[in-house]
């Protein structure tokens, strides 16, 4: 008799007891992405701050994903008031200057900040070897499906996100996601813009 | 002694005077919101549009505070995504559209009550099955009570 009670009592306890202990198991915090795999929106946005190099872009250029077609794009969305990005500012700037010639894009973008403050920072930060950019109204932030700063978005040579990481960006990610990216070709008909090619001076032969 | 009406009056309007310089100071001496409404969307005058954005807006979680919905919560982001909801209404979408958009960027997450679809119509469902299980183990409790209250005394 007791033993029949005891089972009826498993059968409805012990679901119970798993499903919460499977959900002891997961970060509230962390929220799953739907972008990376997909299309990566669009976005044309202004220059703020100009970077440096061959990556220089003068100030009120427009950036538009658009004229990056066959390239990899990463896109980091940051803030001054953000304590994070500076863990991951050195890193960023670096790893942008050594891939560059690779033809690789680096673009901040400044999230719910003025570009005066992002200016001043980046200065007190001692510089930033790729242009910035300043999102009105962080419609592109929200496009992104952003919650938080730092996020970084890695766009392949198709135009598809192909990983979000969230939280500082280490040397050893951007480096694998970046080299893995490159190691994929281009698809047919998306091949680098013209005015893009044109403003990387990396010195060609030509035929 | 009584007041004359006209000396009631301008005691009244005298108050009201200083109540409207006081809101305005309030206003005036709140720089930090001023700045941040006018960033953020504007508000539209159409109350048709605002009710279906309270509506919308009401059924969307904001990705900052997350316990909240993007119209309860005061953070930034919430509110300029609310400006995309209204935006998007106003431009004709429908708030499905609209909920859907959010779904794109952000997945089901977003959605403060998850549709009742798939494992999701365990949350929906369960209560139900333990209200059941439940009535069931009280209606039979009853009946036992009740047929044997003489074996029951000092039992519970």
């Amino acid at each position: 008799m007791n033993w029949k009670r005891a089972a009826a009592a498993s059968i409805v306890a012990v679901p119970i007891v798993v499903l919460l202990g499977y959900g002891m198991t997961r970060d509230p915090k962390e929220i799953p992405s739907p972008l990376p795999g997909r299309e990566a929106p669009p976005f044309s946005l202004a220059v703020f701050a100009e970077g440096h190099g061959i990556q220089h872009r003068a100030t009120g250029d427009s950036i538009r994903l658009a004229d990056h077609r066959g390239e990899v794009v990463v896109l980091n969305f940051w803030a001054s008031w953000c304590l994070a990005c500076r863990d991951e500012h050195s890193t960023l700037s670096m790893v942008a200057e050594s891939y560059a010639p690779k033809g690789v894009k680096f673009y901040g973008v400044l999230y719910n900040d003025v570009p005066e403050n992002g200016t001043r920072w980046i200065a007190e930060m001692g510089g930033q070897s790729y242009p910035s950019v300043q999102d009105p109204r962080t419609r592109t932030a929200i496009d992104y499906g952003l919650y938080g700063v730092p996020e970084t978005f890695f766009i392949g040579r198709d135009g598809r996100v192909a990983y979000k990481h969230v939280g500082p960006v280490t040397a050893t990610v951007l480096a694998s996601k970046l080299d893995s990216l490159l190691a994929l070709p281009a698809p047919p008909g998306m091949h680098p813009a013209a005015d893009s090619v044109k403003s990387v001076t990396v010195p060609t032969t030509g035929e | 002694m009584t007041m004359r009406p006209q000396s009631v009056t301008r005691d009244w309007l005298r108050r009201g005077s200083v109540i409207a310089v006081l809101v305005a100071g309030g206003l005036l001496g709140a720089p930090g919101r001023g700045v941040a409404q006018e960033k953020s969307a504007p508000v539209s005058n159409d109350p048709v549009l605002e009710e279906k954005t309270r509506q919308v807006a009401s059924e969307l979680r904001c990705p900052v505070c997350q316990g909240n919905s993007l119209q309860d919560s005061p953070s930034e982001l919430a509110q300029e995504m609310k400006g995309v909801v209204r935006d998007q209404l106003a431009s004709g979408k429908t708030p499905e559209q609209v909920k859907q958009y959010f779904i794109d960027k952000y997945g089901e997450w977003i959605l403060l009550e998850p549709k009742a679809t798939g494992f999701n119509l365990v949350v929906y469902l369960l209560p139900l099955a333990m209200v059941g299980v439940g009535g069931v183990v009280i209606w039979r409790a009853v009946k036992k009570w009740t047929a044997a209250p003489e074996g029951m005394e000092g039992g519970g």
